[in-house]
């Protein structure tokens, strides 16, 4: 692993820039900083955001786990429990549907000149996350650690090294894109 | 290089495209792609500004410092990086209501800033609540295989379904 590079401070926020105005030049490009792509998801009309991401998770999962068996990545899953994923989960969802951006995409909305991105959305998400740091003391016993589950990734639950896993997971996204396609969606 | 004023690509260079990039993201900086930490760390910034040093005692503060680090230059990349590919393509415009909203529900700008808001406050509430967003926990929990992330990613989209589905 590169670890002088990731210990370079200033380095590593002009790494982030740089690597964010790459996303979000792909983002804008993919058509997702746009409301209509977003709903037209969520209605199952267009399947533009399924199809961006679903084709960058098989990238992504089969490179890093590539890159971490030579040693050059380490993984970093998220902890999740049943009252954060699915809680949260929805909550987002709702969020998802009812602003048409996510936290992402309104940045690059924004970007695109988008103002209802920019004077709703983006105030709004720092209204909300302000909101739950005030709730976090009260929300994390009763709610959050609910069905705790850690940093369990899908290996670890099916006991099978990470490398043999991602072949059917990557086999059942890419039939899932050609069903896609050959549904003419 | 016409690829570049192009207004759209196909999804799929799209999806391989950010797939590339969660691989540098990991081997140059040892960080997943992810954008909603970056909000929750903005808002610590403001309440700071107002009522001053006492925020960064705050148990979620404590553990998200409000402060400036590579996610929070990653969400300023996108807005930036999206800037250019739309300025290129011509398709930057000044817009309040989108095209949509417009024909569902007219030319209503008020009204959509006031859902864009309240939509928003779920959104910002949901990623901070599930600990990720569809950046996160969408492309980066699941590429790495993470419960977490295939669990939330499923309610993301369970959830704005359901909700699209009542407002259209």
């Amino acid at each position: 692993m590169l670890t002088t590079v990731h210990s370079k401070k200033g380095l590593q926020l002009t790494m982030g820039l740089i690597l964010g105005m790459l996303f979000g030049f792909l983002l804008q490009k993919g058509g997702v900083t746009n409301y209509d792509v977003i709903i037209g998801q969520l209605l199952l009309a267009d399947f533009t955001v399924l199809k961006v991401m679903l084709s960058a998770v098989i990238t992504g999962m089969l490179g890093i786990h590539f890159l971490r068996r030579i040693g050059l990545a380490q993984l970093h899953p998220k902890p999740g429990s049943v009252g954060t994923s699915v809680v949260g989960g929805l909550l987002f969802g709702v969020g998802f549907a009812v602003l048409g951006y996510c936290p992402g995409t309104v940045a690059g909305a924004v970007g695109q000149g988008y103002l209802d991105a920019l004077c709703g959305g983006v105030v709004g998400i720092l209204v909300g996350a302000g909101i739950f740091a005030a709730l976090y003391p009260k929300l994390n016993q009763p709610i959050l650690s609910r069905g705790d589950f850690g940093e369990l990734t899908l290996p670890q639950m099916l006991k099978l090294p990470a490398e043999i896993v991602v072949v059917p997971v990557s086999v059942l996204l890419i039939v899932l894109l050609l069903f896609l396609e050959k549904a003419g969606l | 290089m016409d690829w570049l004023s192009m207004g759209r690509w196909s999804p799929y260079a799209v999806g391989v495209g950010i797939g590339v990039l969660s691989w540098l993201t990991f081997v140059l900086s040892d960080k997943p792609i992810g954008c909603s930490t970056a909000y929750a760390r903005t808002s610590g910034m403001i309440e700071r500004l107002f009522r001053g040093n006492s925020v960064v005692a705050k148990p979620y503060y404590a553990k998200f410092a409000p402060v400036i680090d590579w996610e929070w230059m990653l969400v300023l990349g996108i807005f930036m990086g999206s800037f250019v590919s739309a300025k290129l393509s011509g398709q930057f415009q000044a817009l309040w209501v989108p095209n949509k909203w417009v024909s569902t529900f007219g030319y209503t700008p008020v009204a959509r800033l006031l859902v864009a808001f309240v939509g928003g406050i779920f959104m910002g509430l949901g990623a901070r609540w599930a600990g990720g967003c569809t950046s996160g926990h969408g492309i980066s929990g699941t590429l790495q295989l993470a419960v977490s992330g295939w669990l939330a990613a499923l309610c993301f989209f369970i959830g704005g379904i359901a909700v699209a589905m009542l407002i259209y």
